[in-house]
């Protein structure tokens, strides 16, 4: 298999066909919103989806305001070791810029606004029934205005992880089909910060005994969420696949058929392995596990063969339960939606493994530069960020809040008013 | 110890930056990038240590209802 060529005219055609995928994109964000909110407690549930579509929204401005000129080109270079480092971008604020760009660069533009309000998702979920909604915008709006620019501008924005091909000989560079870095290995790092700084729900970890099970109220949101996101999945992947990888239209159907075979197989994985470890299958564990093939494809659909593309779901789909079970119980880590297993993990296995089956020289660790960046630069700026964050604006709602539920403190009334909501156990 | 895990990952990326800039040799820059990547993991394995020392001395009140095995 080769890597599509970097140099394809872009048609008129290819623009209509990316300006309609784009189209079909929010689907995903619409899924991740409906598996957030299955995967958090009833009483969270109301806060929960209208956090969704506040933090797309406030995603949106952020990243029109500044991000867009942070992530756009031309960028600011710094000159080191003989080479030319082009690490932010130096694009006009507000927009300005947008009417005078080639309309291949407002395509990219627009393929950035609905990454931001799919990254903005990601940290929400993870954060569920004790993330206060105003502190959800916080991190929003540092993520969409500042960090999400950053790191698509070093790896769509010719930045100097693209150029790591042209300026050391690393095959073509850091490649990132649709969005495993800038988006999901971020978003699911930001989780990371989140949940480390929020702390775990009250009752979950007690003092004896493995942690209390919380599970997610609405299978059927949760399971529903999944037929969503695929369709959206589809469309961004192909549409990254023309703007960033600049496949022709012999690369688009094997992209589909890659996230779909990745997903499928995922899920797969992830049904086999909830089955073998509590004899029946865990409807919520099996979802994330064709959210991490999804996640993972993101990276290479549009560069390796069905077969590798299965593999690269069947790794994804093994490991999602898997590290779910080991962050609650071996590491105190809780996170409801299971954003840091699928989005972080599954991200960076997507851009692993599409090095791992590039066939350039130097692919591999071109991908491992790209990796090493995200987990040592942008993991620790993100989390200085958000204790930063923390000591302004406070992400843990009060105690009140907890034994409440998120609906009533937040909103004061609750997703199902016309139904008796469960007595926490763990207030007893 | 949390911060200090997340004090040693920048030092595995710019490891990594060095052996781009310092190695043209392929072989001497893959195992650089590798050894950067594997200081940025003993970080996150250190935080990851902290965040459950913290966990385990200042633990949530809250009642027994383990499972088995949790799912969430």
């Amino acid at each position: 298999m080769t890597i599509p060529p970097l140099v394809v005219p872009f048609s008129d055609s290819m623009f209509v066909l990316a300006l309609g995928l784009l189209t079909l994109a929010p689907l995903a964000i619409a899924g991740v919103a409906l598996l957030n909110t299955g995967l958090g407690r009833s009483r969270s549930a109301a806060q929960s989806m209208l956090g969704c579509v506040t933090l797309v929204a406030v995603a949106t401005i952020a990243f029109a305001v500044v991000g867009t000129s942070f992530a756009g080109v031309p960028g600011h270079t710094l000159a080191l070791a003989g080479k030319s480092w082009n690490w932010i971008g130096a694009a006009p604020l507000l927009l300005r810029h947008f009417d005078l760009v080639q309309p291949q660069l407002q395509l990219e533009v627009l393929f950035e606004f609905l990454a931001v309000g799919l990254i903005a998702l990601i940290p929400w979920g993870s954060g569920a029934d004790r993330l206060r909604l105003p502190a959800g915008c916080a991190v929003t709006a540092v993520l969409a205005g500042g960090v999400f620019p950053l790191v698509a501008h070093w790896v769509w924005g010719d930045g100097w992880l693209a150029q790591l091909g042209a300026n050391f000989g690393l095959g073509a560079g850091f490649i990132d089909g649709a969005g495993a870095a800038s988006v999901h290995a971020v978003g699911g790092l930001s989780a990371l910060a989140v949940v480390w700084i929020a702390g775990p729900r009250k009752g979950k970890f007690p003092k004896e005994g493995l942690a209390t099970a919380m599970p997610g109220h609405n299978t059927v949101y949760i399971v529903f969420g999944c037929l969503l996101a695929l369709v959206g999945w589809l469309a961004w992947n192909v549409a990254g696949a023309i703007l960033w990888l600049h496949a022709g239209p012999s690369v688009l159907a094997k992209t589909v058929i890659n996230t779909f075979l990745s997903g499928s197989a995922a899920l797969v994985a992830a049904f086999t392995v909830t089955r073998s470890r509590f004899s029946k299958p865990d409807a919520s564990m099996c979802a994330n596990g064709w959210l991490a093939g999804l996640v993972a494809s993101c990276a290479c659909a549009a560069i390796v063969t069905p077969l590798e593309a299965i593999a690269v779901g069947a790794v994804a789909g093994i490991a999602a339960p898997l590290l779910v079970e080991l962050l609650e119980l071996a590491l105190s880590i809780d996170d409801p939606s299971g954003a840091i297993s699928v989005h972080a993990v599954g991200g960076l296995w997507g851009l692993f493994a599409a090095g791992l089956f590039a066939p350039r020289t130097g692919q591999l660790l071109a991908q491992m530069v790209g990796i090493a960046t995200l987990l040592g630069l942008v993991f620790p700026l993100v989390y200085l960020l958000f204790w930063l964050l923390n000591r302004v604006i406070p992400f843990r709602v009060e105690a009140d809040g907890e034994r409440l539920g998120m609906d009533l403190y937040e909103l004061g009334g609750g997703a199902y008013p016309e139904f008796v909501i469960h007595r926490d156990e763990s207030y007893r | 110890m949390k911060y200090a895990g997340l004090l040693v990952m920048p030092t595995g990326f710019f490891l990594v930056i060095a052996a781009l800039v310092l190695f043209p040799d392929a072989g001497l820059r893959a195992t650089f990038v590798v050894c950067g990547l594997a200081v940025q993991l003993l970080g996150l394995a250190v935080a990851v240590r902290g965040h459950m020392q913290r966990a385990q001395e200042a633990p949530p009140s809250g009642a027994v209802i383990a499972s088995g095995v949790s799912r969430r």
